[in-house]
Parts: C-alpha cells; structure tokens; sequence
C-alpha cells in the first residue's frame, strides 16, 4: 500500500510504525487521496508511538498541509499514539512550517536535525 | 475602477530587474497544468537565487531561504490562479517577480468568477485584520475537518505567519465596460 510515484513516495514500515515521505509533495486537491488514506491507515493501527519522518521531503504545498493536518487530526481523535515528526534543516521550509502541526497536537514531539 | 486591499504597490515592467511569466489557463486542462506551476516556481527561484552570490555558509544558507521561499510562494501563487481563474475569462494568469534592495516581490494575475469575488475579499479582510496565530489555527481546524477539500486560505496564512510576507491584492477591471474582475495578488518578502 505504499505511494510510489516519480516525483514522490510515501511508505509506511509496520514494524517501526513509521510513515516517511520523500520526493516533492505539490499535488492537487484529490491526488492526495492515496496518501492521506495511507496515513489514516497508520493512525488506525493505534501504535504508542507513530513517526512522520519528512527528512527527504523536499517541497510540501498547501494542500500537502492540509493532507497532513487531516492525519494529526485522526491521531488525537484516538487519543492513543504519541506523534514525533522528523524533519531536516536541508530544506527551510520544514523549520517554518512543521510546527504548525502542534496547533493541532500540542503534544507532538517535533524533531528536526 | 480598482479596488486595493492592503498596502497595494504598483510595479511598473520595465523597471529594475523583473521576470514575468504568462500563461492562457483554458488552454490546457488544469490537471496538465498542474505540474507547470512547480517548474515555474521552481525556475523563478533559481534564476533569483543567482543574483545572491557567495559560496561563505551564511551566504549559502541565505541563497537557499530565499530560494525555499519564493518557489513555496511563486508556487502556491500560481496554484490558485490556476485553480480560480475564471474559465471564461479572457484573462491571461501572469506572474512576475521584482528584485528590490531588500525584498522580493512577486505579483499574480488572474479572472475571478462573479461569484467568487465577495467571499475572497470577506477573507481578504480577516488576513488584514484579526489575529493572524489564530486564523491559522482555526482554518488549520477548519479545512482538516472539512471532507469537501475546499478552499482553506492556507496558502495565504503560511506565506504571511511563516514567510513573514505582507500581501496585498488589487481588484479591477480590465477594459471600461467590462463585466470581468481580475485579481492581482502582492507578496512581498525581506530578503
């Protein structure tokens, strides 16, 4: 059930319970629906902890917010698994805009390297 | 006559250094356009970023803020106009960037629908006035919760709250008589 596309992937490893995205997220409004369902997916699976590691993400639009905000949203409506995101400062952006997922979730563990 | 929203500047092609991108949006389905947007931006921030030499590591780490964020900005630009042009508009959907001593700023032009005007400018006038930390928490919860995938304004909020951009947008028409209203939105960003 992996995401795999030229210009983006997106796995999930059960065994770690970790979601990474890499490549360049700027699709369009329903070219999200795979990857959302992914994290849905995830979050279903009530780990203790569950990682988003977007270290090798490049670029993320406002729908990609959006997407990932859906998904910090499941997350604490099962109340169960703490969220630690991962991210890099190669790529600007994930120090300006990742912590916005904390409006969301003011518990979850932002850990950029 | 035109109506501003903000502290609207006009900027005159012609002057300074500038690049200006058109496109016709009903030339091409939307969804093939889609990743055009990307290359644009993408090629708006490489050409800026050769205008900020220096191989020393702050001038590096500054090229590449500056760069993040104009493609962020020149992106999302152009995602909406793309999104929102108004199909019978005759409109072309532009896009041009001016190098200033400490800014950039990049101007979008697009159609509006008739309809699409009022609820935009409503929004237009939340961005100017309330509390922008608690606009973005609200649409953050507002479109996460929303199924239909509408229109979230989140663009415009992260440009202002984590790019530190000012906006501004002008309405106007493009010929006296004309019915068409086109939308041209200002992002200014400290470089």
């Amino acid at each position: 059930m992996d995401v795999i596309h030229d210009d983006y992937q997106v796995q999930f490893d059960e065994a770690s319970s970790t979601v990474r995205c890499q490549g360049s997220f700027r699709l369009h409004g329903d070219e999200y629906k795979p990857i959302l369902d992914l994290l849905i997916n995830a979050a279903d699976m009530k780990p203790a902890t569950l990682t988003l590691d977007v270290r090798e993400l490049q670029f993320l639009n406002s729908s990609g917010i959006n997407t990932l905000s859906k998904f910090i949203l499941q997350v604490r409506k099962h109340q169960v698994s703490q969220v630690v995101v991962r991210g890099s400062t190669r790529f600007p952006w994930q120090e300006k805009s990742l912590i916005n997922l904390q409006r969301l979730l003011p518990e979850l563990k932002l850990a950029i390297e | 006559m035109a109506q501003t929203f903000g502290k609207f500047i006009e900027q005159q092609s012609g002057h300074g250094e500038y690049l200006k991108i058109g496109f016709y949006p009903t030339s091409i389905p939307l969804q093939q356009r889609w990743r055009n947007n990307g290359l644009s931006a993408d090629f708006l921030a490489d050409y800026l970023s050769t205008f900020f030499p220096g191989d020393d590591p702050a001038s590096a780490e500054r090229k590449k803020e500056i760069k993040d964020a104009v493609s962020y900005v020149a992106n999302e630009l152009l995602e909406n106009a793309m999104k929102y042009s108004y199909a019978s508009s005759q409109h072309r959907v532009s896009i041009e960037m001016f190098l200033e001593s400490h800014a950039v700023s990049l101007y979008s032009i697009n159609g509006v629908a008739p309809d699409g005007i009022e609820p935009f400018q409503r929004f237009i006038q939340r961005l100017l006035s309330e509390d922008l930390d608690k606009l973005y928490t609200e649409q953050l919860e507002r479109s996460a919760a929303d199924e239909s995938g509408a229109a979230s304004g989140l663009g415009f909020l992260t440009m202002l709250n984590d790019y530190k951009a000012t906006m501004a947008w002008k309405f106007s028409s493009p010929a006296p008589n004309s019915d068409e209203v086109a939308v041209t939105t200002m992002v200014k960003l400290p470089v």
